[in-house]
Protein backbone atom coordinates (compact mmCIF):
# COMPACT_ATOMS: atom_id res chain seq x y z
CA UNK A 1 0.00 0.00 0.00
CA UNK A 2 1.49 3.29 -1.01
CA UNK A 3 0.95 6.03 1.48
CA UNK A 4 -0.72 9.02 -0.09
CA UNK A 5 0.72 12.40 0.73
CA UNK A 6 -1.55 14.30 3.12
CA UNK A 7 -1.83 17.15 0.66
CA UNK A 8 -4.82 16.87 -1.65
CA UNK A 9 -3.76 15.03 -4.78
CA UNK A 10 -6.42 16.35 -7.12
CA UNK A 11 -7.74 19.71 -6.03
CA UNK A 12 -8.11 21.83 -2.96
CA UNK A 13 -11.52 21.57 -1.31
CA UNK A 14 -14.01 23.95 -2.87
CA UNK A 15 -15.91 26.20 -0.50
CA UNK A 16 -19.30 24.86 0.48
CA UNK A 17 -22.32 25.64 -1.63
CA UNK A 18 -25.13 27.79 -0.26
CA UNK A 19 -28.67 26.40 -0.46
CA UNK A 20 -31.83 28.51 -0.63
CA UNK A 21 -35.19 26.82 -0.62
CA UNK A 22 -37.77 29.52 -1.39
CA UNK A 23 -41.45 28.80 -0.88
CA UNK A 24 -41.14 25.30 -2.26
CA UNK A 25 -44.18 23.04 -2.44
CA UNK A 26 -44.31 19.56 -3.84
CA UNK A 27 -47.37 17.40 -4.39
CA UNK A 28 -47.47 13.90 -5.80
CA UNK A 29 -50.23 12.77 -8.10
CA UNK A 30 -51.75 9.45 -7.12
CA UNK A 31 -53.13 6.82 -9.48
CA UNK A 32 -56.63 7.90 -8.53
CA UNK A 33 -55.89 11.40 -9.80
CA UNK A 34 -55.65 12.96 -6.33
CA UNK A 35 -52.79 15.16 -5.33
CA UNK A 36 -50.95 14.42 -2.08
CA UNK A 37 -48.97 17.34 -0.67
CA UNK A 38 -45.53 16.24 0.51
CA UNK A 39 -44.00 19.63 1.11
CA UNK A 40 -45.88 22.88 1.71
CA UNK A 41 -44.43 26.38 1.07
CA UNK A 42 -41.15 25.58 2.75
CA UNK A 43 -38.29 28.05 3.20
CA UNK A 44 -34.87 26.83 4.27
CA UNK A 45 -31.61 28.76 3.94
CA UNK A 46 -28.31 26.99 4.41
CA UNK A 47 -25.03 28.89 4.63
CA UNK A 48 -21.92 27.61 2.82
CA UNK A 49 -20.06 25.14 4.99
CA UNK A 50 -22.96 24.54 7.34
CA UNK A 51 -23.88 21.06 8.55
CA UNK A 52 -27.67 20.96 8.65
CA UNK A 53 -29.75 18.00 9.78
CA UNK A 54 -33.41 17.65 8.94
CA UNK A 55 -35.20 15.40 11.37
CA UNK A 56 -38.76 14.21 11.15
CA UNK A 57 -40.97 11.14 10.94
CA UNK A 58 -41.78 9.34 7.69
CA UNK A 59 -43.95 11.40 5.40
CA UNK A 60 -42.73 14.79 6.63
CA UNK A 61 -41.29 15.57 3.23
CA UNK A 62 -37.65 15.44 4.24
CA UNK A 63 -36.69 12.95 1.53
CA UNK A 64 -38.76 14.94 -0.94
CA UNK A 65 -36.77 18.04 -0.01
CA UNK A 66 -33.55 16.15 -0.67
CA UNK A 67 -34.74 14.89 -4.04
CA UNK A 68 -35.73 18.42 -5.02
CA UNK A 69 -32.32 19.82 -4.04
CA UNK A 70 -30.58 16.98 -5.86
CA UNK A 71 -32.51 17.98 -8.99
CA UNK A 72 -34.13 14.55 -9.22
CA UNK A 73 -37.67 15.93 -8.90
CA UNK A 74 -39.20 19.17 -10.11
CA UNK A 75 -40.85 21.38 -7.48
CA UNK A 76 -44.59 22.04 -7.87
CA UNK A 77 -43.99 25.67 -6.94
CA UNK A 78 -41.26 27.84 -5.51
CA UNK A 79 -37.60 27.51 -6.34
CA UNK A 80 -34.33 26.13 -5.06
CA UNK A 81 -31.01 27.91 -5.55
CA UNK A 82 -27.54 26.45 -5.12
CA UNK A 83 -24.96 29.22 -4.97
CA UNK A 84 -27.60 31.50 -6.48
CA UNK A 85 -28.26 29.16 -9.41
CA UNK A 86 -31.78 27.74 -9.84
CA UNK A 87 -31.82 23.93 -9.70
CA UNK A 88 -33.31 22.43 -12.83
CA UNK A 89 -31.31 19.24 -13.12
CA UNK A 90 -28.73 17.43 -10.99
CA UNK A 91 -26.04 19.92 -10.09
CA UNK A 92 -22.39 19.09 -10.72
CA UNK A 93 -21.34 20.23 -7.26
CA UNK A 94 -23.42 17.76 -5.27
CA UNK A 95 -22.73 14.30 -3.92
CA UNK A 96 -25.58 12.13 -2.65
CA UNK A 97 -25.52 9.28 -0.15
CA UNK A 98 -28.72 7.25 -0.05
CA UNK A 99 -30.20 5.04 2.63
CA UNK A 100 -28.73 1.90 1.09
CA UNK A 101 -25.23 1.83 -0.35
CA UNK A 102 -26.41 1.26 -3.96
CA UNK A 103 -23.02 -0.10 -4.98
CA UNK A 104 -22.84 -1.84 -8.35
CA UNK A 105 -21.97 -5.43 -7.47
CA UNK A 106 -20.04 -6.05 -10.68
CA UNK A 107 -17.61 -3.23 -9.96
CA UNK A 108 -14.77 -3.20 -7.45
CA UNK A 109 -14.70 -0.67 -4.62
CA UNK A 110 -12.39 1.61 -6.61
CA UNK A 111 -14.51 1.30 -9.77
CA UNK A 112 -17.63 2.15 -7.75
CA UNK A 113 -16.01 5.24 -6.27
CA UNK A 114 -14.90 6.37 -9.74
CA UNK A 115 -18.39 6.02 -11.24
CA UNK A 116 -19.24 9.77 -10.93
CA UNK A 117 -15.99 10.59 -12.72
CA UNK A 118 -16.87 8.24 -15.57
CA UNK A 119 -20.35 9.73 -15.82
CA UNK A 120 -18.83 13.18 -16.15
CA UNK A 121 -16.31 11.81 -18.65
CA UNK A 122 -13.35 12.71 -16.48
CA UNK A 123 -10.07 10.79 -16.56
CA UNK A 124 -10.49 8.11 -13.93
CA UNK A 125 -6.74 7.58 -13.59
CA UNK A 126 -6.30 11.16 -12.36
CA UNK A 127 -8.52 10.41 -9.39
CA UNK A 128 -6.86 7.19 -8.22
CA UNK A 129 -4.73 8.97 -5.57
CA UNK A 130 -7.89 10.66 -4.26
CA UNK A 131 -9.64 7.27 -4.07
CA UNK A 132 -6.79 5.91 -1.97
CA UNK A 133 -6.92 8.97 0.25
CA UNK A 134 -10.67 8.66 0.80
CA UNK A 135 -10.44 4.92 1.52
CA UNK A 136 -7.75 5.61 4.07
CA UNK A 137 -9.91 8.27 5.72
CA UNK A 138 -12.75 5.79 6.20
CA UNK A 139 -10.44 3.01 7.35
CA UNK A 140 -10.68 0.92 4.19
CA UNK A 141 -7.12 1.20 2.89
CA UNK A 142 -6.27 -1.79 0.75
CA UNK A 143 -9.92 -2.59 -0.03
CA UNK A 144 -9.95 -0.90 -3.45
CA UNK A 145 -9.82 -4.18 -5.36
CA UNK A 146 -12.56 -5.91 -3.36
CA UNK A 147 -16.10 -6.40 -4.60
CA UNK A 148 -19.07 -5.09 -2.59
CA UNK A 149 -20.17 -8.65 -1.77
CA UNK A 150 -16.92 -9.10 0.15
CA UNK A 151 -17.68 -6.16 2.47
CA UNK A 152 -19.91 -5.74 5.51
CA UNK A 153 -22.88 -3.35 5.48
CA UNK A 154 -20.95 -0.63 7.29
CA UNK A 155 -17.99 -0.93 4.94
CA UNK A 156 -20.26 -0.73 1.93
CA UNK A 157 -21.87 2.46 3.18
CA UNK A 158 -18.39 3.91 3.75
CA UNK A 159 -17.61 3.17 0.12
CA UNK A 160 -20.85 4.92 -0.86
CA UNK A 161 -19.71 7.97 1.11
CA UNK A 162 -16.32 7.91 -0.64
CA UNK A 163 -18.16 7.76 -3.97
CA UNK A 164 -20.18 10.86 -3.03
CA UNK A 165 -16.99 12.68 -1.98
CA UNK A 166 -14.76 11.75 -4.93
CA UNK A 167 -15.40 15.07 -6.65
CA UNK A 168 -15.11 17.13 -3.48
CA UNK A 169 -18.73 18.22 -3.73
CA UNK A 170 -19.61 21.64 -2.35
CA UNK A 171 -22.84 20.09 -1.08
CA UNK A 172 -23.20 16.62 0.36
CA UNK A 173 -26.76 15.32 0.58
CA UNK A 174 -27.32 12.36 2.88
CA UNK A 175 -30.67 10.60 3.00
CA UNK A 176 -30.83 8.56 6.22
CA UNK A 177 -27.41 7.15 5.40
CA UNK A 178 -27.06 5.11 8.58
CA UNK A 179 -30.67 3.94 8.82
CA UNK A 180 -29.88 0.45 7.57
CA UNK A 181 -26.89 -0.15 9.86
CA UNK A 182 -26.68 -1.86 13.23
CA UNK A 183 -26.36 0.38 16.30
CA UNK A 184 -22.63 -0.10 16.90
CA UNK A 185 -21.65 0.40 13.27
CA UNK A 186 -23.88 3.47 13.20
CA UNK A 187 -22.12 4.99 16.21
CA UNK A 188 -18.73 4.54 14.54
CA UNK A 189 -20.03 5.96 11.26
CA UNK A 190 -21.37 9.06 13.02
CA UNK A 191 -17.95 9.69 14.58
CA UNK A 192 -16.18 9.08 11.27
CA UNK A 193 -18.54 11.33 9.36
CA UNK A 194 -17.85 14.17 11.77
CA UNK A 195 -14.09 13.67 11.40
CA UNK A 196 -14.32 13.63 7.61
CA UNK A 197 -16.52 16.66 7.50
CA UNK A 198 -14.19 18.61 9.80
CA UNK A 199 -11.39 17.99 7.31
CA UNK A 200 -13.51 19.15 4.36
CA UNK A 201 -16.00 21.68 5.76
CA UNK A 202 -18.35 21.57 2.81
CA UNK A 203 -22.09 22.11 3.14
CA UNK A 204 -23.94 19.01 4.36
CA UNK A 205 -27.66 18.35 4.41
CA UNK A 206 -28.23 15.30 6.52
CA UNK A 207 -31.67 13.71 6.62
CA UNK A 208 -32.49 11.44 9.50
CA UNK A 209 -35.28 10.27 11.76
CA UNK A 210 -32.90 10.00 14.68
CA UNK A 211 -33.03 13.05 16.95
CA UNK A 212 -29.80 12.02 18.61
CA UNK A 213 -27.93 11.62 15.31
CA UNK A 214 -29.13 15.06 14.21
CA UNK A 215 -28.18 16.89 17.42
CA UNK A 216 -24.80 15.18 17.63
CA UNK A 217 -23.73 15.91 14.05
CA UNK A 218 -25.32 19.17 13.01
CA UNK A 219 -24.74 22.89 13.40
CA UNK A 220 -28.46 23.32 12.88
CA UNK A 221 -31.32 20.91 13.33
CA UNK A 222 -34.44 21.55 11.29
CA UNK A 223 -37.50 19.74 12.61
CA UNK A 224 -40.26 18.90 10.18
CA UNK A 225 -43.72 17.47 10.72
CA UNK A 226 -45.84 15.57 8.23
CA UNK A 227 -48.92 16.06 6.08
CA UNK A 228 -48.07 18.42 4.60
CA UNK A 229 -44.37 18.72 5.36
CA UNK A 230 -43.44 21.98 7.09
CA UNK A 231 -40.59 23.34 9.17
CA UNK A 232 -41.59 23.48 12.86
CA UNK A 233 -38.29 24.30 14.50
CA UNK A 234 -34.90 25.58 13.40
CA UNK A 235 -32.47 24.88 16.21
CA UNK A 236 -28.84 26.04 16.35
CA UNK A 237 -26.66 23.51 18.13
CA UNK A 238 -23.94 25.37 20.00
CA UNK A 239 -21.69 22.50 20.99
CA UNK A 240 -17.92 22.63 20.46
CA UNK A 241 -16.30 20.49 17.78
CA UNK A 242 -14.99 17.92 17.52
CA UNK A 243 -17.82 16.51 19.60
CA UNK A 244 -16.92 13.43 21.59
CA UNK A 245 -19.39 10.67 22.30
CA UNK A 246 -19.52 11.89 25.93
CA UNK A 247 -21.33 15.02 24.74
CA UNK A 248 -24.48 12.88 24.94
CA UNK A 249 -24.52 13.49 28.69
CA UNK A 250 -23.90 17.25 28.37
CA UNK A 251 -26.95 19.09 29.82
CA UNK A 252 -27.18 21.28 26.69
CA UNK A 253 -27.23 18.16 24.50
CA UNK A 254 -29.99 16.70 26.63
CA UNK A 255 -31.89 19.99 26.41
CA UNK A 256 -31.63 20.10 22.59
CA UNK A 257 -32.92 16.54 22.40
CA UNK A 258 -35.83 17.43 24.67
CA UNK A 259 -36.78 20.48 22.60
CA UNK A 260 -36.93 18.44 19.40
CA UNK A 261 -38.85 15.68 21.15
CA UNK A 262 -41.35 18.23 22.46
CA UNK A 263 -42.24 19.25 18.89
CA UNK A 264 -42.97 15.65 17.99
CA UNK A 265 -45.04 15.20 21.13
CA UNK A 266 -47.09 18.32 20.39
CA UNK A 267 -47.68 17.06 16.84
CA UNK A 268 -48.70 13.63 18.05
CA UNK A 269 -45.75 11.98 16.36
CA UNK A 270 -44.51 10.75 19.72
CA UNK A 271 -46.91 9.87 22.54
CA UNK A 272 -46.33 8.40 25.99
CA UNK A 273 -49.07 6.21 27.32
CA UNK B 1 -21.08 -42.29 -12.43
CA UNK B 2 -24.81 -42.94 -12.53
CA UNK B 3 -24.77 -42.53 -16.31
CA UNK B 4 -22.05 -45.17 -16.60
CA UNK B 5 -24.02 -47.56 -14.37
CA UNK B 6 -27.15 -47.10 -16.48
CA UNK B 7 -25.15 -47.73 -19.66
CA UNK B 8 -23.62 -50.86 -18.14
CA UNK B 9 -27.03 -52.21 -17.10
CA UNK B 10 -28.43 -51.35 -20.53
CA UNK B 11 -25.49 -53.12 -22.21
CA UNK B 12 -25.97 -56.21 -20.04
CA UNK B 13 -29.76 -56.47 -20.01
CA UNK B 14 -30.43 -56.32 -23.76
CA UNK B 15 -28.80 -59.70 -24.60
CA UNK B 16 -29.77 -61.29 -21.27
CA UNK B 17 -33.45 -60.49 -21.67
CA UNK B 18 -33.32 -61.61 -25.27
CA UNK B 19 -34.34 -58.22 -26.67
CA UNK B 20 -33.56 -57.95 -30.35
CA UNK B 21 -30.97 -55.28 -31.15
CA UNK B 22 -33.41 -54.29 -33.85
CA UNK B 23 -35.81 -53.06 -31.17
CA UNK B 24 -33.30 -51.81 -28.61
CA UNK B 25 -29.67 -51.75 -29.66
CA UNK B 26 -26.99 -51.84 -26.97
CA UNK B 27 -24.96 -48.70 -26.27
CA UNK B 28 -21.88 -50.34 -27.74
CA UNK B 29 -23.64 -51.02 -31.05
CA UNK B 30 -24.73 -47.37 -31.18
CA UNK B 31 -21.21 -46.13 -30.46
CA UNK B 32 -19.81 -48.36 -33.21
CA UNK B 33 -22.41 -47.00 -35.61
CA UNK B 34 -21.59 -43.39 -34.71
CA UNK B 35 -17.92 -44.09 -35.39
CA UNK B 36 -18.52 -45.90 -38.69
CA UNK B 37 -21.06 -43.37 -39.99
CA UNK B 38 -19.57 -40.24 -38.48
CA UNK B 39 -19.22 -38.44 -41.82
CA UNK B 40 -22.90 -38.91 -42.58
CA UNK B 41 -23.95 -37.86 -39.08
CA UNK B 42 -21.59 -34.91 -39.06
CA UNK B 43 -22.79 -33.66 -42.46
CA UNK B 44 -26.42 -33.65 -41.36
CA UNK B 45 -25.71 -32.37 -37.86
CA UNK B 46 -23.75 -29.46 -39.33
CA UNK B 47 -26.84 -28.40 -41.33
CA UNK B 48 -28.89 -28.48 -38.13
CA UNK B 49 -26.27 -26.49 -36.24
CA UNK B 50 -26.35 -23.80 -38.92
CA UNK B 51 -30.15 -23.62 -38.80
CA UNK B 52 -30.04 -23.27 -35.02
CA UNK B 53 -27.27 -20.67 -35.08
CA UNK B 54 -29.05 -18.53 -37.67
CA UNK B 55 -32.47 -18.89 -36.03
CA UNK B 56 -31.09 -18.16 -32.57
CA UNK B 57 -28.89 -15.35 -33.88
CA UNK B 58 -31.88 -13.63 -35.48
CA UNK B 59 -33.84 -14.14 -32.24
CA UNK B 60 -31.07 -12.39 -30.26
CA UNK B 61 -30.72 -9.57 -32.78
CA UNK B 62 -34.46 -8.88 -32.87
CA UNK B 63 -35.39 -9.99 -29.35
CA UNK B 64 -33.19 -7.54 -27.46
CA UNK B 65 -34.34 -4.47 -29.44
CA UNK B 66 -37.94 -5.66 -28.97
CA UNK B 67 -37.35 -5.94 -25.23
CA UNK B 68 -35.85 -2.44 -25.19
CA UNK B 69 -38.87 -1.06 -27.07
CA UNK B 70 -41.18 -2.73 -24.56
CA UNK B 71 -39.12 -1.34 -21.69
CA UNK B 72 -38.81 2.22 -22.95
CA UNK B 73 -42.15 2.73 -24.67
CA UNK B 74 -45.40 2.64 -22.73
CA UNK B 75 -47.34 2.16 -25.94
CA UNK B 76 -45.21 -0.84 -26.85
CA UNK B 77 -45.53 -2.24 -23.37
CA UNK B 78 -49.33 -1.93 -23.39
CA UNK B 79 -49.82 -3.06 -26.99
CA UNK B 80 -47.13 -5.62 -27.70
CA UNK B 81 -46.06 -7.17 -24.41
CA UNK B 82 -49.38 -8.83 -23.48
CA UNK B 83 -49.58 -10.20 -27.01
CA UNK B 84 -46.08 -11.65 -26.73
CA UNK B 85 -46.83 -13.23 -23.37
CA UNK B 86 -50.03 -14.74 -24.81
CA UNK B 87 -48.22 -15.97 -27.91
CA UNK B 88 -45.62 -17.63 -25.74
CA UNK B 89 -48.22 -20.12 -24.59
CA UNK B 90 -48.81 -21.27 -28.18
CA UNK B 91 -46.73 -24.36 -28.85
CA UNK B 92 -44.77 -23.03 -31.81
CA UNK B 93 -44.07 -26.50 -33.22
CA UNK B 94 -47.69 -26.81 -34.37
CA UNK B 95 -46.85 -24.09 -36.89
CA UNK B 96 -44.23 -26.29 -38.54
CA UNK B 97 -46.52 -27.75 -41.26
CA UNK B 98 -47.83 -24.28 -42.09
CA UNK B 99 -44.34 -22.84 -42.28
CA UNK B 100 -43.37 -25.53 -44.75
CA UNK B 101 -46.44 -24.65 -46.77
CA UNK B 102 -45.46 -20.97 -46.90
CA UNK B 103 -41.69 -21.13 -46.85
CA UNK B 104 -40.94 -24.34 -48.72
CA UNK B 105 -38.59 -27.22 -48.02
CA UNK B 106 -35.32 -25.34 -47.74
CA UNK B 107 -33.56 -23.47 -44.92
CA UNK B 108 -36.28 -20.93 -44.32
CA UNK B 109 -38.89 -22.86 -42.29
CA UNK B 110 -36.26 -24.44 -40.00
CA UNK B 111 -34.50 -21.17 -39.33
CA UNK B 112 -37.82 -19.45 -38.85
CA UNK B 113 -39.02 -22.07 -36.38
CA UNK B 114 -35.73 -21.98 -34.46
CA UNK B 115 -36.03 -18.18 -34.39
CA UNK B 116 -39.68 -18.13 -33.36
CA UNK B 117 -39.28 -20.61 -30.54
CA UNK B 118 -36.22 -18.91 -29.01
CA UNK B 119 -37.42 -15.32 -29.55
CA UNK B 120 -39.96 -15.27 -26.71
CA UNK B 121 -37.78 -16.41 -23.82
CA UNK B 122 -35.09 -13.93 -24.88
CA UNK B 123 -37.54 -11.01 -25.03
CA UNK B 124 -39.24 -11.86 -21.77
CA UNK B 125 -36.02 -12.53 -19.86
CA UNK B 126 -34.59 -9.22 -21.08
CA UNK B 127 -37.71 -7.23 -20.15
CA UNK B 128 -37.84 -8.85 -16.71
CA UNK B 129 -34.13 -8.15 -16.22
CA UNK B 130 -34.51 -4.50 -17.16
CA UNK B 131 -37.57 -4.04 -14.97
CA UNK B 132 -35.96 -5.71 -11.95
CA UNK B 133 -33.61 -2.77 -11.39
CA UNK B 134 -34.27 -0.85 -8.18
CA UNK B 135 -35.44 2.73 -8.72
CA UNK B 136 -32.96 4.28 -6.23
CA UNK B 137 -30.12 2.92 -8.39
CA UNK B 138 -31.38 5.04 -11.27
CA UNK B 139 -31.74 8.06 -8.93
CA UNK B 140 -28.14 7.58 -7.88
CA UNK B 141 -26.84 7.78 -11.45
CA UNK B 142 -29.16 10.67 -12.26
CA UNK B 143 -27.85 12.57 -9.23
CA UNK B 144 -24.40 12.25 -10.81
CA UNK B 145 -25.81 13.93 -13.91
CA UNK B 146 -26.00 10.77 -16.03
CA UNK B 147 -27.93 10.83 -19.30
CA UNK B 148 -30.37 7.99 -20.03
CA UNK B 149 -27.79 6.57 -22.42
CA UNK B 150 -25.23 6.48 -19.61
CA UNK B 151 -27.76 4.99 -17.20
CA UNK B 152 -28.36 2.27 -19.78
CA UNK B 153 -24.71 1.51 -20.48
CA UNK B 154 -23.38 1.77 -16.92
CA UNK B 155 -26.35 0.35 -15.05
CA UNK B 156 -29.36 -1.10 -16.84
CA UNK B 157 -27.50 -3.37 -19.26
CA UNK B 158 -24.97 -4.84 -16.81
CA UNK B 159 -27.74 -5.32 -14.23
CA UNK B 160 -29.94 -7.15 -16.76
CA UNK B 161 -27.18 -9.37 -18.20
CA UNK B 162 -27.69 -12.33 -15.84
CA UNK B 163 -31.37 -12.44 -16.84
CA UNK B 164 -30.57 -12.00 -20.52
CA UNK B 165 -28.16 -14.93 -20.43
CA UNK B 166 -30.82 -16.96 -18.63
CA UNK B 167 -33.05 -16.23 -21.62
CA UNK B 168 -30.27 -17.23 -24.03
CA UNK B 169 -29.79 -20.56 -22.26
CA UNK B 170 -33.48 -21.41 -22.48
CA UNK B 171 -33.61 -20.08 -26.05
CA UNK B 172 -30.68 -22.08 -27.44
CA UNK B 173 -32.15 -25.36 -26.20
CA UNK B 174 -35.52 -24.51 -27.71
CA UNK B 175 -33.90 -23.42 -30.99
CA UNK B 176 -32.46 -26.94 -31.40
CA UNK B 177 -35.95 -28.39 -30.89
CA UNK B 178 -37.37 -25.89 -33.40
CA UNK B 179 -34.84 -26.76 -36.09
CA UNK B 180 -35.23 -30.53 -35.62
CA UNK B 181 -39.04 -30.33 -35.68
CA UNK B 182 -38.74 -28.31 -38.88
CA UNK B 183 -36.63 -31.10 -40.33
CA UNK B 184 -39.10 -33.76 -39.21
CA UNK B 185 -41.90 -32.08 -41.10
CA UNK B 186 -40.17 -31.56 -44.39
CA UNK B 187 -36.50 -31.54 -45.22
CA UNK B 188 -33.86 -33.00 -47.47
CA UNK B 189 -31.00 -32.65 -45.00
CA UNK B 190 -30.31 -32.16 -41.33
CA UNK B 191 -30.04 -34.53 -38.38
CA UNK B 192 -33.83 -34.61 -37.91
CA UNK B 193 -34.26 -35.58 -41.56
CA UNK B 194 -31.61 -38.32 -41.16
CA UNK B 195 -33.43 -39.71 -38.14
CA UNK B 196 -36.79 -39.77 -39.96
CA UNK B 197 -35.11 -41.58 -42.83
CA UNK B 198 -33.55 -44.09 -40.46
CA UNK B 199 -36.88 -44.73 -38.72
CA UNK B 200 -38.71 -45.24 -41.99
CA UNK B 201 -36.10 -47.87 -42.89
CA UNK B 202 -36.40 -49.43 -39.39
CA UNK B 203 -32.73 -48.60 -38.86
CA UNK B 204 -33.08 -48.26 -35.08
CA UNK B 205 -29.34 -48.09 -34.52
CA UNK B 206 -28.95 -45.04 -36.77
CA UNK B 207 -32.02 -43.47 -35.20
CA UNK B 208 -30.42 -43.83 -31.77
CA UNK B 209 -27.14 -42.51 -33.13
CA UNK B 210 -29.03 -39.42 -34.37
CA UNK B 211 -30.53 -38.93 -30.89
CA UNK B 212 -27.03 -39.00 -29.38
CA UNK B 213 -25.71 -36.55 -31.96
CA UNK B 214 -28.64 -34.14 -31.53
CA UNK B 215 -28.14 -34.22 -27.78
CA UNK B 216 -24.44 -33.57 -28.33
CA UNK B 217 -25.29 -30.58 -30.51
CA UNK B 218 -27.61 -29.20 -27.83
CA UNK B 219 -25.03 -29.65 -25.07
CA UNK B 220 -22.33 -28.06 -27.20
CA UNK B 221 -24.38 -24.97 -28.06
CA UNK B 222 -25.51 -24.60 -24.45
CA UNK B 223 -21.87 -24.85 -23.32
CA UNK B 224 -20.88 -22.07 -25.71
CA UNK B 225 -23.53 -19.80 -24.16
CA UNK B 226 -22.40 -20.77 -20.66
CA UNK B 227 -18.83 -20.05 -21.61
CA UNK B 228 -19.75 -16.60 -22.94
CA UNK B 229 -21.77 -16.00 -19.79
CA UNK B 230 -18.79 -16.75 -17.59
CA UNK B 231 -16.68 -14.38 -19.69
CA UNK B 232 -19.19 -11.52 -19.84
CA UNK B 233 -21.41 -11.66 -16.78
CA UNK B 234 -19.98 -10.91 -13.37
CA UNK B 235 -20.27 -14.08 -11.28
CA UNK B 236 -21.96 -12.98 -8.10
CA UNK B 237 -21.56 -16.30 -6.30
CA UNK B 238 -17.83 -16.67 -6.78
CA UNK B 239 -17.20 -13.60 -4.65
CA UNK B 240 -17.99 -15.20 -1.31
Amino acid sequence: MNRVAPARAVSSPPPGVSVRIEGVSKAYDTREGDSIPALDRTDIMIEPGEFVAIVGPSGCGKSTALNLIAGLLPASSGRILLDGEVVKRPHRKIGVVFQTDLLLYWRTVTENILLPIEIKRGRAADYLPRVEQLLEQVGLQGFGGKYPSELSGGMRQRVAICRALIQDPGLLLMDEPFGALDALTREQMIMDLQAMWLSVRNTVLFITHSIEEAVFLADRVIVMSPRPGRVDLDLHIELKRPRRWAVHTDPRFVDYMARVRKIFESKGVLTER
Amino acid sequence: MLALLILAVWQAVVPLAGISEFVLPTPWTIVKRIVSDWMLLFRHAWITVLEVVFGFGIAVLTGIPTALAIFYSRVFEKAVYPLLVALQTVPKVVLAPLLVLYLGYGWAPKIFLAFLISFFPIVIATVVGLQALEKPMVSLLRSMGASERQVFVKLRMPAALPNIFGGFKVGIGLAVIGAVIGEYVAAERGIGYLQMQASSRFDTVLSFAAVIVISGVGVMLFSIISFLERKIVFQRETAR
